[in-house]
């Protein structure tokens, strides 16, 4: 693998950036790996890249149905914070927070990872309370946390209209909250895991396993039967799907979510600004472009595309929030299959076919776990055990009653 | 806009109706005896089906009473509504989900009469 760096920049403009190398191989599928993981997303790249660097297990290949990111990885807002209420998720969503900070040096290529700081805003007497005892919860796990005051709001924010028809009586910031560029966490992670010795197969979609005795053997794939002793599913909104080829359910159902980009603009919101209760956040890309967001839709689809009706239910509480934006004019927009679960925490989980793993549930807000999520999923895989970070996120807590649920508290709005 | 027609009521806008999820799913009897794997089966689990599916909803903005319907999940275009109690219209098993059901069925009669003449 060629290092990036400011040398090997100045080595290719001599040559007119014309004999940049391939990012990473396209090989043919082997007939046998030691981990299949299913799903070209930041999750799954995660995943294999963590299997060969940390785990040291490098027989690995990532077979994925269309292209890398193609997904919801590359169909999200960005948004990386981990401000959730209860001790597992932060521990989770921590982990990953950690592995951020340093993940563009570990990659050798840049995420841009930028901690412009998270604020999430309370708009009434239950907002403030919410966020009282989530801020406190958060503060207790060691997780950087603070209450800020309207005024303070309109420091960082300065064309915010506070007095709007919900107006803001507080805010929870978390500076080291922030965004990332969702496309470069994919390249990324295939790079370096492609460097270790992964396998990435594109354009390779899954037809089927094949279980003996309840034990995974193989993968059967549009690019022939691939032979598996492990196998790792990372496939977000489609996990039902691939459940159900696997003989069992999840408890999942899969709803589309929307986000929307403007023009680009000049620098104006340096921060990720979020409101659960008018449903709405907004952060700005380097591009310029303004990032925008709000609630899925309410009936379960796979239509990445999203219903009308929801784009006003974001663009009223944004322009009543922002009416500096009234005549902004949106450039795109999309919908992602969210897999969503009724406790609104992820599932990293043994499933009832032994050798086979699922990584789903992340619902409206997995890329913000992208590097945690991988890192112990990976770790879990190779031991074949959970990892004590994943453990409490097993799908049997939808039997036991041990739910993580987050659907009442921080994971509304992501 | 997606329009979902109403048994009662007729074609309507989306947004007047509310969703119920997963249909015909039977509350468990004898429930002293379920496992904790079984309610846990019932109360969480779905089909979630990519395709067909059979669903819930309900006319919040009507006549706000309940009733089924056959969707099809990719296009989210309806097969057919049908009150609840009633058996479920089956699509045919080539439904594509993009056509409606008036659509499919005058194709199919259509081919019908080109084989015949």
């Amino acid at each position: 693998m060629m290092k990036y760096s400011i040398f090997s920049l100045a080595r290719n403009a001599r040559t007119y950036h014309q004999d940049w190398p391939k990012a990473w191989r396209s090989p043919d599928p082997k007939p046998e790996y030691d981990v299949v993981i299913v799903g070209g997303g930041g999750h799954g790249l995660a995943t294999a890249y963590y299997l060969a660097t940390v785990c040291g297990i490098t027989n690995v290949a990532v077979i994925e149905k269309g292209w890398l990111g193609g997904g919801n990885t590359g169909r999200n807002t960005t948004i990386v914070r981990s401000n959730y209420l209860w001790d597992e998720s932060a521990a989770l969503y921590d982990h990953a927070v950690n592995l951020w900070e340093g993940l563009s040096q570990e990659l050798n290529y840049n995420v841009m990872f930028s901690q412009r700081g998270l604020l999430h805003l309370a708009h009434n007497v239950h907002d403030m309370q919410e966020i009282g005892r989530r801020g406190n919860s958060i503060y207790l796990n060691g997780v950087d946390s603070e209450f800020i005051t309207p005024e303070q709001v309109k420091e960082m924010v300065p064309f915010i209209n506070l007095n709007c028809r919900y107006p803001v009586m507080g805010a929870l910031l978390q500076k080291r909250g922030g965004t990332a560029r969702h496309d470069a966490v994919a390249w990324g992670y295939a790079r370096a895991a492609d460097a270790a010795g992964v396998d990435i197969i594109q354009n390779c979609e899954v037809q089927g396993f094949d279980i003996t005795d309840g034990k995974i053997q193989a993968v059967r794939t549009s690019r022939g039967t691939i032979k598996a002793k492990k196998v790792g599913v990372v496939t977000a909104g489609h996990s039902s799907v691939v459940a159900e080829m696997a003989g069992f359910r999840m408890p999942l159902e899969s709803f589309p979510l929307q986000a929307f980009v403007s023009e680009p603009l000049k620098p104006i919101v340096d921060c990720v600004i979020m409101s659960n209760a008018i449903h709405a956040y907004i952060s700005q890309s380097d591009k310029g472009e303004l990032v925008i967001g709000g609630s899925g839709d309410p009936f379960i689809s796979y239509s990445q595309r999203g219903s009308f009706d929801q784009i006003e239910h974001v663009a009223g509480p944004i322009l009543e929030l922002y009416p500096i934006f009234s005549r902004v004019r949106m450039m795109r927009q999309w919908g992602g299959i969210t897999d969503v679960t009724t406790d609104r925490s992820p599932i990293l989980t043994k499933t009832p076919v032994e050798g086979m793993y699922f990584n789903c549930g992340w619902g409206t807000g997995g890329f913000k776990a992208t590097p945690g999520s991988g890192h112990v999923f990976a770790m879990s895989i190779a031991k074949g055990e959970m990892h004590p970070i994943a453990a409490p996120f097993s799908m049997d807590r939808f039997s036991s009653g041990a739910l993580i649920d987050e659907a009442a508290a921080a994971a509304v709005a992501h | 806009m997606l329009t979902i027609k109403c048994p009662w009521c007729g074609e309507r806008d989306q947004i007047e109706f509310s969703y119920g999820g997963e249909g015909h799913i039977a509350r468990p009897t004898e429930t002293e005896k379920l496992t904790d794997a079984e309610w846990g089966d019932y109360i969480f689990f779905r089909k979630n089906p990519k395709g067909v599916h059979y669903e819930r909803w309900t006319h919040s903005a009507g006549c706000r009473r309940w009733f089924n319907a056959v969707r099809h999940t990719v296009t989210d275009q309806f097969w057919d509504v049908y009150k609840t109690g009633e058996e479920a219209p089956v699509p045919p098993e080539d439904w594509d989900g993009i056509q409606s059901r008036a659509e499919y069925e005058a194709a199919r009669s259509t081919q019908a009469a080109k084989k015949e003449g």
